[in-house]
């Protein structure tokens, strides 16, 4: 058995202490002690990036993240996306543009789609296919969800010129 | 982090305008949420952790198994071996029952389960699982079918062999004196005499590689035995079929078997049939409580693969180009164990000489056991194999014919309402026009030339005989609002069924489409459904949910005559309501009436079989027609998909979106086989079971161009003429990525996938070929 670690980071605006096992993985922590089902585990070695979630606004592969590694950080998680009753405008977008089938690798797409724009408000296909590149989606043929990320990107500017 | 939004700023924006069919998925709020529950979500109370303990060797008799220090260890419950498979049925697999729960008394293949260790939480059970010793002693292994045809040491040699009572008429191989698990024959003409008078001869082998079908919700499931019920919670796209197969095992009545399956992480045919449900069952079995079997990348692929196959094709062409004769040997290497193989050996066997007229055939087919992971159904179901041998076979005959390869296949092409297969379901679909749609968009675009880049450009063809067996039964229950509850045991994997199955439901009810309700497959509740499988979901479900809609339209009509004490003739229904005497009543109030107060409900009930429309077998052709255009790079020796040209000939699209989304997924699958994947054995053992040398397709292999057309000619037996989508776009596209590549490197590749490697190695063999030393 491992030693067991005290953290406190922010969890999706919460503030969280925990104490972990050393060897406790943050999807583990999410999937198991906080039964946050939406961040989801396929090839457990960064590639397919089904586990993404954001740490202080930095995609992360939570699959391969040491549990104890998040004291002092804040976490964002696919549940913590929506803001009360709404929709962000990302998942509306994917929604729109029919950018999922099965569903497994949505979560990791839409918090991979956020820390993009976050980024880079308005990517190129280019800035786009290099930040995607680490999610693997065997449903859709990728092109769809290439749609969403612009749909979204557009979405946000509007938004955002209307609040100025 | 800050979003930079604000309440209700998105709902001002416009929706992008698509067909009016193509209706939001009912399942997108809660897929985009993180909200949809898998099967891996799910949990039972006092649900236990299971650790699978593998075979470390490809083909061994078992000694011993040393298990003492792990049932010391710390959370340990307990630990089943094959010695517990006791008062059950040991073996599953409902064609040829030779899958043993457990390793009995020999291991077949490297990741085998040889046991099961069951703790209270997963870290505890996988440290216990560590500890448990395997004495074995080696035997041969066969890791190829070569091998496993060259020797008379045999991988299953016991009398569990014998005929299970047939499926879909498949009797089991009984003569277990070989390792060949099944053997299909088709013949028909004379194809010695068509061969003697042949102006040209083709022949060209093809090997299709083994395959991971990578769904990323690997297999997992829960089962709860209680003695004298079974709930069993899994990944399974048949859950009716693994019901059966677990009643069977446990000796149990079907209805004290309940197989829950929710949200499916990705099927693509590999979750078909029984795979850890029984071991689940006897894990929980042993220990008396829930038991929860996961699984990993590597563990996944140990469970259920791609057939691979070898397959030498030979076409007799007269000197215009007409095929006089096919004939095709067909080795599919099908693991350690026979599951669905059977079955795809036949499909691959009737798929292998396409969509063509063929006066005389002969294919011989075997499906052979080796020492490696079993191998099952996959998208597609043995057509991408037999495809790529018979339409690579067209384009070198179009070559030495001096043809076109367009106007080679016109010339052979069936036509809609020509017999394929003697016996079975004419053509129903217009390949002619579909291909012409094709070999258009294909010469539309063009590549520019570029030094170092050479483009090739190919389509092809493939016809498969599909929807399974129409044998389905669904409920529509009508709320006394009027609104409506489908039950099908049909499972949404992504495909979009449940969004399609409910717009039936609501055109058929004259409904809005949130007025209807679709739930998952819960044997326990869910009616009869033969599979999920065959593209048969719109096709078979959709006429049964068409018929329990007709259903609920006659009771409704019938308690409407009984309310008014009229006779039911007088009454109709028609634009959702019901009429007599050209005055209208809504269900809502028919229902009310009858029941004396707000309260009460129709239910309808809906019964397809083989009879009627669905007498003639198949239920439909699902024809898949594609073109690629390709551009290979010199000196990397890299493709890369130009244009990707997909038609889904699909009859009437209840859900353009939703069929365009099966074609462009379905294709990209495809473009995986042939560039990409591919599971290596070295030895005994996989070389890259992971998602690092496992290579699938990425954003960025996405064709630069998608041209996806979508034919509605309402020729197919499905309600208002569909028939079924989801394999035909992947079953030709490794043959036609093939030819392109052939055509840009100048030599025909005989094996998958054109990786850079061996596209390289092509390039060297066609430069070596030009400049003779």
């Amino acid at each position: 058995m491992s030693t067991p670690v005290n953290i406190a980071f922010e969890l999706n605006g919460r503030k969280i202490d925990a104490c972990v096992s050393a060897r406790t993985t943050v999807v583990e922590l999410l999937r198991d002690t906080f039964r946050l089902t939406g961040t989801k585990v396929s090839c457990e070695l960064q590639v397919c990036g089904v586990c993404t979630v954001l740490v202080d606004s930095l995609a992360v592969s939570a699959c391969s993240m040491l549990a104890c590694d998040l004291d002092g950080t804040s976490l964002t998680t696919i549940e913590g996306v929506m803001q009360g009753t709404e929709l962000h405008p990302i998942q509306e977008a994917f929604i729109e543009t029919n950018a999922f089938q099965c569903g497994f690798c949505t979560p990791g797409f839409v918090m991979m789609t956020l820390a993009l724009l976050d980024r880079e408000p308005n990517p190129t296909v280019e800035t786009t296919r290099d930040w995607l590149d680490g999610n693997i989606c065997r449903c859709t043929g990728y092109q769809p969800i290439e749609r969403a990320v612009q749909v979204a990107s557009r979405r946000l500017a509007e938004i955002e010129s209307d609040s100025d | 982090m800050q979003f930079k939004w604000r309440v209700g700023a998105s709902q001002k924006l416009s929706q992008t305008v698509t067909d009016r069919r193509s209706v939001r998925r009912r399942d997108a709020f809660a897929k985009v949420t993180g909200r949809a529950l898998f099967s891996i979500d799910k949990t039972m109370p006092h649900m236990a952790h299971a650790a699978v303990v593998r075979s470390e060797r490809a083909h061994s008799e078992i000694i011993s198994i040393d298990f003492g220090g792990a049932l010391e260890a710390p959370g340990v419950l307990g630990v089943v071996t094959g010695q517990d498979l006791v008062d059950m049925a040991p073996r599953f697999g409902h064609i040829i029952a030779d899958h043993q729960i457990l390793a009995i008394d020999k291991v077949r293949y490297f990741g085998e389960p040889v046991a099961v260790v069951v703790a209270e939480t997963v870290a505890q059970a996988a440290d216990a699982a560590a500890m448990v010793w395997v004495d074995y002693r080696d035997l041969e292994p066969f890791m190829d079918a070569e091998a496993a045809l060259r020797t008379e040491q045999l991988i299953h040699n016991s009398a569990y062999l014998g005929p299970k009572g047939g499926f879909l008429g498949i009797e089991a191989n009984d003569s277990n004196r070989s390792n060949v698990a099944h053997t299909v024959e088709l013949n028909w003409g004379d194809v010695e005499a068509a061969f003697a008078e042949a102006h040209v001869i083709v022949e060209n082998r093809a090997h299709f590689p083994m395959l991971y079908a990578y769904a990323m919700e690997t297999y997992n499931s829960i089962a709860d035995y209680r003695g004298d019920s079974l709930h069993v919670i899994s990944t399974a796209q048949h859950p009716v079929m693994v019901r059966k197969e677990l009643a069977e095992i446990f000796g149990l009545p079907q209805s004290a078997v309940r197989v829950e399956v929710p949200f499916v992480g990705g099927g693509y045919g590999s979750k078909s049939y029984t795979k850890l449900e029984p071991l689940a069952a006897v894990a929980s079995k042993a220990v008396g409580r829930p038991v929860q079997v996961t699984t990993d990348f590597e563990a996944a692929i140990n469970t259920t693969r791609v057939d691979s196959t070898d397959i030498t094709m030979r076409t007799a062409f007269d000197a215009e180009g007409r095929i006089l004769a096919r004939e095709a040997d067909i080795i599919m290497d099908t693991g350690a164990y026979a599951d669905n193989s059977p079955l795809v050996l036949e499909k691959c066997a009737n798929r292998c000489f396409g969509p063509y007229r063929v006066p005389a055939l002969r294919v011989h087919a075997r499906a052979v056991y080796t020492n490696t992971s079993p191998a099952s159904s996959y998208r597609g179901f043995g057509a991408p194999q037999g495809a790529l041998a018979g339409e690579v076979n067209l384009d070198m005959a179009a070559l030495q014919l001096g043809i076109d390869p367009v106007e080679l296949r016109r010339r052979n092409l069936v036509a809609p309402g020509e017999t394929l297969i003697a016996g079975k379901r004419p053509m129903d679909a217009d390949l002619l026009a579909d291909m012409e749609t094709v070999a258009a968009a294909l010469s539309q675009h063009a590549s520019p030339e570029v030094p170092g880049i050479r483009r090739g450009r190919a389509l092809a063809l493939s016809a498969s005989d599909a929807g399974a067996s129409p044998i389905s039964t669904a409920m529509v229950r009508m709320h006394v609002d009027g609104s409506a509850t489908l039950l099908t045991s049909s499972t949404e994997m992504g495909q979009g069924s449940n969004t399609a199955l409910a717009q039936i439901v609501a055109r058929e009810l004259t409904l809005d489409i949130n007025q209807v309700a679709v739930g998952q497959s819960d044997t326990l509740f869910t009616p009869y459904e033969w599979t999920t499988g065959a593209s048969r979901t719109t096709t078979i479900a959709g006429l049964a949910i068409q018929a329990a809609c007709q259903d609920i339209w006659t009771k409704l009509r019938t308690i409407h005559a009984n309310n008014l004490g009229i006779e039911v003739d007088t009454v109709t229904a028609s634009r959702g309501a019901l009429w007599v005497d050209d005055v209208p009543i809504a269900p809502s109030e028919v229902i009310s009436e009858w029941f004396g107060a707000p309260a009460g409900e129709v239910v309808g009930v809906g019964i397809i079989r083989k009879s009627g429309s669905t007498e003639m077998l198949p239920p439909f052709w699902e024809v898949g027609v594609v073109g690629v255009e390709v551009a290979v790079y010199e000196d990397t020796g890299e493709v890369v998909i130009e244009h990707l040209v997909v038609v889904g000939d699909v009859g009437h699209s209840i859900n353009p979106d939703l069929v365009k989304g099966q074609d462009l997924g379905a294709a990209t699958q495809g473009l995986g086989c042939a560039l990409w994947e591919e599971l290596i054995y070295e030895g005994q053992q996989l070389t890259n079971p992971n998602l690092v040398e496992y290579r699938v397709p990425r954003f960025r292999d996405m064709p630069k161009r998608v041209t996806s057309v979508i034919a509605e000619r309402g020729d197919g037996v499905g309600p208002y003429g569909a028939k079924g989508s989801g394999e035909g776009a992947l079953n030709p596209i490794p043959a036609a990525v093939t030819s392109a590549v052939a055509q840009a490197v100048g030599v025909w590749p005989d094996r998958l996938p054109l990786n850079p490697q061996r596209v390289w190695a092509l390039l060297s063999a066609a430069a070596d070929e030009k400049e003779p030393e």
